[in-house]
């Protein structure tokens, strides 16, 4: 057999094993709409963990960290700063979201604004921005599944029939199983994931250094400036780190299906647990950078930063170890799709298409239309990663700026008595429109500093006085 | 269905406990103009990636007292605010 042949194969026996641990877990179960988008509301630590663990852990940080500790080099340790520092923060909205969940019984992020601001304008408005962030981050996901693909195959798999294979199994997936499918898929994915950052990170400087001092020793002689900000690039550094860090961890848990996911949980405790044991979590990454550093010195001069870790590991492993590495890393692309794409078709049918067009549609039919749209997300992301090529990075990063516009609504709905649907509604609509007009005009960042976060601050700015100025006169 | 009171906030954090947050926070991000930096080299790590990977292991420690604190506060009644 080729050493392409003996890849691929090895992809398609894990992502096989994958598919088909989430089929039997969602075989078991009756699904209804609170089956397949909470699970039934009955998850303890370790299914919690498990899942939210599996949506965060996407093809971003395998293909997308290293690719930027590749090509940009310091200011890629923001990763590190954001995902230790978000949990911290979702020690302080999670479970108190998850009071609010079960005594209203929510289902979805737009459930809570709906139910908090009693504003059906509002809600749909968190649909849609939510739906649109999601994009990108779909894009990102089979970006990577394509760039696996292609590497694993020397080159003889093009990318778009391996998307399109990807995204129509992806479908059939969601399709048939819901939430509870994909928190079992992850445990397949996150063992073989930590299984293979390790080896890579430790292997990589091993074989071809002697260790990973003597590879910094070596990488510090040549290219010392790339350690640190702004690294390879010419305007991320201190202001970039603090803005992109903070946009980035108030906004982790504001994507739809992380808030969503936090509905899963048994009790409110379980999530308090998860915020204190999670960040440890990051330390595979730690390993991912090792990895992508290393590249630096063994394959310079690549045009796309994202290819770099793989590259390394087909010229360092035997290609049975590359196949391992891709399937790990296919299923770290599909977990968090199919996860994305169910939460997508979920606010589409429950909280936009139903209350605004047709009020008297059944739940049953609620969950029919959900499955439908689930095809067209599918379709419509694997569009976008045809024809578009954006680093991994940047492609997370214009999602982050959309989402982290609810920040405000949810923080202040959680811990202010005040807080009106008016203002939460104005600042997001600032939030939202400067940052896409700083995105779409190239501006970001500005003056050093991440777009996103200045919508941000403005979104704030604008709730907070119009808290003031429409407060009821008591 | 719209709560017309609006739905009554969660309970705030206990001071100690935000505290306890505020310190992974700012030796995460705010402090980085002081550790940013390759020297020295601790374990042969450049020496920010020494200091966050530090951090991704005290703080859990730390959020671990922040949840004994919240822990605490929430059981005996039932936990609703």
């Amino acid at each position: 057999m080729s050493a392409a042949a003996i890849a691929l194969t090895t992809i398609v026996a894990i992502v096989a094993l994958g598919t088909t641990v989430g089929f039997v877990a969602g075989a078991r179960v009756k699904m209804d709409l609170e089956q397949w988008t909470v699970g039934g509301r009955g998850f303890g630590v370790v299914l919690v963990f498990l899942l939210m663990a599996g949506e965060v852990y996407t093809t971003f940080a395998f293909l997308g960290a290293s690719g930027w500790a590749y090509s940009r080099g310091g200011p890629t340790l923001y990763v590190l700063a954001y995902l230790t520092l978000a949990y911290v923060v979702s020690f302080f909205v999670l479970p108190q979201l998850w009071e609010l969940g079960r005594r209203h019984g929510l289902q979805t992020q737009s459930d809570f604004f709906r139910m908090r601001y009693g504003n059906r304008w509002l809600a749909g408005f968190v649909c849609i921005v939510g739906i649109a962030s999601f994009v990108p981050y779909l894009q990102l996901q089979i970006t990577g599944i394509g760039i696996i693909a292609s590497v694993a195959s020397y080159g003889d798999i093009g990318r778009t029939p391996a998307m399109a294979v990807a995204v129509a199994l992806l479908v059939a997936f969601v399709f048939a199983s819901g939430v509870r499918a994909v928190a079992w898929v992850s445990v397949v994915k996150d063992a073989l994931m930590v299984f293979a950052a390790i080896a890579i990170g430790i292997g990589v400087p091993l074989m071809h250094f002697g260790g990973t001092r003597a590879m910094f020793a070596a990488l510090v002689h040549t290219h010392a400036a790339h350690l640190t900000m702004p690294g390879a690039t010419a305007n991320l550094g201190h202001g970039w780190f603090i803005s992109t860090v903070l946009l980035t961890s108030f906004g982790f848990y504001m994507w739809p299906h992380a808030f969503g996911a936090t509905f899963t949980a048994r009790s409110a405790d379980t999530l308090r647990r998860n915020a204190v044991v999670m960040p440890l979590y990051t330390l595979t990454l730690a390993f991912i950078f090792f990895a992508g550093f290393a590249a630096v010195l063994i394959v310079p001069g690549l045009a796309n930063g994202d290819l770099a870790m793989l590259t390394v590991v087909r010229q360092s492993f035997p290609p049975w170890f590359l196949g391992v590495v891709g399937g790990a890393g296919a299923l770290t692309a599909m977990v968090p799709a199919s996860i994305f794409i169910l939460t997508a078709a979920t606010l589409f049918a429950k909280n936009l298409y139903r209350p605004l067009f047709a009020p008297t549609m059944s739940d049953q039919g609620v969950a029919r239309l959900a499955r439908a749209t689930v095809v067209v997300m599918g379709l419509i992301s694997l569009g976008l990663a045809i024809y578009s090529s954006t680093t991994l990075v940047s492609l997370l990063l214009t999602g982050y700026a959309g989402v982290t516009q609810f920040f405000p609504g949810v923080l202040l709905g959680l811990y202010s008595r005040r807080v009106t649907a008016p203002a939460v509604f104005a600042g997001m609509i600032v939030g939202v429109v400067t940052a896409v007009f700083l995105m779409l005009t190239h501006h970001d960042p500005l003056f050093g500093v991440s777009a996103g976060f200045l919508a941000l601050c403005l979104n704030f700015l604008v709730t907070i006085s119009t808290m003031l100025l429409t407060r009821r006169p008591t | 269905m719209p709560d017309p009171e609006g739905a009554p906030p969660a309970r705030r954090p206990a001071l100690v406990a935000v505290a306890l947050a505020l310190i992974p926070l700012t030796a995460m991000c705010f402090t980085v103009p002081l550790w940013d930096r390759i020297d020295p080299m601790p374990l042969g790590l450049p020496f920010n990636l020494f200091w966050l990977i530090c951090w991704i292991v005290l703080t859990p420690l730390l959020m671990w007292g922040a949840y004994r604190i919240e822990a605490r506060r929430h059981r005996p009644d039932g936990s609703d605010p």
